[in-house]
């Protein structure tokens, strides 16, 4: 009998597993004793760390975007469709563009984030971001004729992909505006919804001494509730409001409707056993990447890491061997200190992380990884 | 056993910091003034977050329940 996994999602987990299990499998699928199904609802490949960039002027959309059949191996079938329904009783789903069911005797979700922007009253209106490529264009357009006044970063809830983004952002803009004499001219205040600048608290005292050097303004436990884009005001719902001339938020983000619709848990992120990466709700079913609840941050790192993980255990179970590869939490990360200095943190789920003091050359290495990514794509980084 | 009756309870048990504080804020988020959000974490650092993120942001820590394996805290948005 052919066993069928069905990867929904062709982000990085859902690309790299994909051309794992077709390495992995290989002899198996030459056998026809297995089959894989990658499926998407678009046919490029994004990779949206480019986006940080993009704002800058140093990167465009398109270095950021590929063909999935260009970096997924042959022997996986890629279906473009839309994924509306997963029944885990009957191991079906249901899609969009076919209009058919599609049997699995594995799935995996990996349906990555999607931003929430309606949740704050004016956010669409008066926010820009840098989370989705009309963002990054929009906010593009705005910083480049941008020489005063009052720049507000606001982390508007977590988690949000990529929680190092928000303190690169603010520390390349600081940088960028120094570079073109206006840091003078700009105010930048940076907020965050808990008591401190970031999440991990080893990353928050790291980054917090480094904004008191530039200059750059905290206001912490600070909950964006509103926006007026006409005064330009954000009230939070602590009751602090500040004045903006240009706002750029990073905005609430949520997982897929069809997990919470599935049972499988809230908030379309799936409740999955934090080291195997089961779903806890259903028999054969995986989530890996942002979908995947397991509290560790929503980055690239983390989907490929957990990738290899799911591809091993997939292997095992398919060959009928008990499935004994887990994840440990595994996060590496560069945060971009400036436009020519970057540190950089690995950590997982036992031990924090710790900064590495900013360099050029860590610098270089993230702009290396970030042209190498379609390596890691493909399977082959 | 406290005898409060909470409106909505959120079930943050697992999570590490600070998910149990921002899955609170969601939910007190979408409630209506007056609603009672009762949050079960088993993270120990939610006892200093939950109180002092209450406090600045006007709303009343009116309970910390102390359980087997977790707390309950029951939070009233102002």
């Amino acid at each position: 009998m052919t066993e069928h996994v069905v990867i929904v999602g062709g982000g990085t987990g859902g690309t790299v597993l994909a051309n794992d299990l077709a390495d992995r499998l290989e002899p198996e699928l030459d056998a026809g004793d297995v089959r894989i199904t990658l499926v998407n609802d678009d046919h490029d490949h994004v990779y949206k760390p480019v986006w940080l960039y993009v704002p800058f002027g140093q990167r465009e959309l398109d270095d950021g975007r590929r063909p999935l059949e260009d970096l997924v191996d042959d022997a996986v079938d890629l279906r473009i469709d839309r994924v509306s329904e997963i029944n885990t009783e009957s191991q079906q789903l249901e899609s969009m563009e076919g209009n058919d069911v599609i049997e699995y005797d594995y799935l995996v979700l990996a349906t990555g984030s999607t931003l929430e922007s309606d949740q704050i009253p004016g956010l669409t209106e008066g926010g820009h971001n840098y989370y989705s490529e009309s963002g990054a264009t929009d906010l593009r357009d705005e910083l480049l004729s941008f020489t005063e006044g009052e720049l507000v970063l606001s982390v508007i809830g977590t988690p949000h992909m990529c929680p190092a983004a928000p303190l690169e952002f603010v520390f390349m803009a600081d940088d960028w505006l120094r570079e073109r004499g206006l840091r003078d001219d700009v105010d930048i205040t940076y907020t965050y919804p808990i008591q401190r600048v970031h999440g991990n608290p080893h990353i928050a005292e790291w980054a917090r001494p480094i904004m008191e050097e530039r200059d750059i303004q905290v206001e912490t436990f600070f909950n964006a509730e509103s926006i007026d884009a006409e005064a330009e005001t954000i009230t939070s719902m602590e009751g602090t409001e500040l004045d903006y001339d240009l706002l750029v938020t990073i905005p609430p983000h949520s997982g897929v409707d069809l997990i919470e619709e599935a049972g499988l848990g809230d908030d379309g992120w799936v409740d999955v056993d934090k080291h195997t990466l089961e779903a806890e709700a259903a028999e054969n079913v995986y989530a890996l990447g942002d979908t995947a609840d397991t509290g560790v941050p929503n980055a690239g790192s983390v989907a490929h890491y957990q990738a290899g993980v799911v591809g091993q255990r997939l292997a095992s179970e398919i060959r009928g061997r008990p499935a004994t590869a887990t994840y440990d939490g595994k996060t590496l990360c560069f945060i971009e200190t400036g436009m020519d200095a970057a540190s950089f943190v690995e950590f997982d789920y036992e031990n924090p992380p710790s900064p590495a003091p900013p360099s050029q050359k860590l610098h270089w290495s993230k702009l290396a990884y970030n042209e190498s990514y379609w390596l890691t794509a493909r399977g082959l980084l | 056993m406290t005898d409060i009756e909470p409106d909505d309870t959120v079930d943050a048990k697992g999570a590490t910091c600070p998910g149990p504080l921002m899955d609170l804020i969601g939910k007190i988020r979408s409630a209506e003034s007056g609603d009672v959000i009762r949050l079960l974490s088993d993270n120990d650092q939610s006892l200093t977050d939950v109180p002092e993120w209450a406090e600045e942001a006007g709303n009343e820590l009116i309970a910390v329940e102390e359980l087997d394996d977790h707390n309950a805290f029951y939070v009233e948005k102002a």
